[in-house]
């Protein structure tokens, strides 16, 4: 059983906008060509998305402003962790159909496992997260964390809303029933970006404050990388409706919409800010201290 | 063995047909409840889409369960797919699958009448029937302890992802509603 063969298709993904892609003798060594896995890079991208915003939304539990909130950042975190789950196990199902079943996730030092959801999740380093930068971003204060998930379901909901028909029925699938849920989140934090927008003086500088901190991370979300591209997805399309929902409750929220910034990206790519590290150290743990261990 | 044994259980039930084999399996699940919310079944919410006979992956003799999950993140459903096991196994049952399914997507129109009812007494107030909208807030929910539809939202995210939390203006009792979904 050839374990490098993860190493190779991270590899090729890492360099997608580079030489190496072009390279023969790395396309070669592939069982299939490129564009056939993107597909896998793509589910792994929906999945680190929302993997990552749960985790820094689970840090919140017994943190709260109030009771009530803390339950509903928590079942947030709950609904993204279910659907990363869902994205995880259809990645690893593809790697499977390309690799064989019996595919081997390289555990280190020649120890090797079954390539699952859990794997994906817990074993792949941060060069190989393919989530935007935004979902990365330390939670701050509650104004933060919800203004992050505000743009982040807003986006989600769009995004959703196609994915749904797409002609990947599994995605199409996954996507239509998380729909129903991220039509809550965003609700529920626009909500909040009301309350704290135009609230006191106080939520309001915080909201400017969250607004400055993020704003710049907003961009990437809808510059296409290559294998959404190749998965025939056009995230730019998002973009007029999700500055219209921006606006429109920004307005109510007497928060002013930023004029044209410079947009940060390369978080879909792997290339990360520093707080990736330390959230996959932490959900890491375990696994990387205890390969293997199971309960 | 445990092929044969399933195989003689369905043929056994196959001379029945007054009560036919898919139908005592039915009633096996009629028996499994939700985790969560102890007074539902799961054939009360709708989790069970089907059931495969001899027609599964497991090949003659296999009994396959298709559920789907009603919240993508809901943390019962693993332990739903257990007693779902459980329950056939102590019922003589082996060579069991239990398959999840995705779409088409659960919604709470699938849940039963008696399944509504069963939650209200419970003191849960089913969902509203409102297909295509998630929209809790604007809805006139009926306290399930005075049927006042003086109620107000509290919360929309309450102590399972199926629930969000109202209270009632009149008797003022905080109660769990069942979002629509």
């Amino acid at each position: 059983m050839d374990t490098n063969y993860l190493k190779n298709f991270y590899k090729m993904q890492e360099t997608e906008t580079s030489k190496v892609e072009k390279n023969p003798t790395v396309s070669a060594s592939l069982k299939v060509p490129p564009s056939e896995r993107f597909r896998e890079a793509y589910s792994l991208h929906l999945a680190d998305n929302t993997l990552i915003l749960a985790q820094g939304n689970a840090a919140w539990c017994g943190h709260g402003p109030i009771l009530e909130q803390d339950i509903a950042i928590t079942n947030i975190s709950l609904d993204l962790i279910g659907q990363s789950r869902n994205f995880y196990q259809y990645a690893a199902t593809l790697i499977k159909a390309q690799e064989g079943s019996k595919a081997l996730f390289p555990l280190g030092e020649g120890v090797g496992g079954e390539v699952t959801e859990d794997s994906l999740a817990y074993l792949r380093t941060e060069r190989e997260f393919k989530n935007c930068l935004l979902v990365e971003l330390p939670n701050g204060d509650w104004a933060q964390t919800i203004l992050r998930q505000f743009f982040f379901s807003a986006y989600q909901f769009l995004l959703y809303e196609k994915l749904q028909h797409s002609n990947d029925e599994q995605l199409a699938a996954i996507a239509a029933k998380a729909l129903k849920e991220v039509t809550y989140h965003q609700r529920w934090s626009s909500e909040w970006v009301v309350r704290l927008g135009d609230g006191t003086e106080e939520s309001h500088e915080r909201m400017l404050k969250a607004l400055d901190k993020l704003w710049r991370y907003t961009g990437e979300m809808f510059v296409p990388a290559n294998y959404e591209t190749e998965a025939g997805v056009d995230v730019s399309l998002l973009k007029d409706d999700w500055m219209k929902k921006i606006t429109s409750v920004f307005e109510e929220a007497t928060l002013p919409v930023p004029e044209k910034a410079f947009m940060q990206t390369g978080g879909k790519t792997g290339t990360h800010t520093e707080h990736l590290g330390y959230i996959l150290t932490e959900l890491q743990y375990l696994q990387r201290t205890y390969p293997g261990a199971d309960w | 063995m445990q092929e044969s044994n399933n195989l003689s259980l369905i043929e056994s039930l196959k001379a029945h047909p007054s009560e036919g084999f898919g139908e005592a399996i039915w009633k096996i699940l009629e028996q499994v409840t939700d985790p969560e919310i102890p007074v539902l079944t799961i054939t009360d919410l709708g989790i069970v889409r089907d059931v495969k006979i001899d027609n599964t992956p497991l090949g003659a003799g296999g009994i396959e369960v298709v559920i789907t999950p009603t919240y993508t993140g809901c943390p019962a459903m693993d332990m739903i797919a257990m007693n779902i096991k459980l329950a056939l196994i102590e019922n003589g049952y082996s060579n069991i699958k239990i398959t999840s399914v995705l779409a088409p997507a659960w919604t709470t129109d699938w849940m039963t009448e008696e399944g509504k009812r069963k939650l209200k007494e419970y003191g849960i107030a089913p969902p509203h029937f409102t297909k295509g909208s998630a929209d809790t807030s604007d809805l006139e929910i009926e306290c399930p302890q005075c049927n006042s539809k003086n109620t107000k939202c509290i919360s929309e995210f309450g102590s399972t992802a199926c629930k969000a939390l109202h209270q009632c203006n009149d008797c003022k009792e905080p109660f769990d509603y069942f979002k629509c979904h």
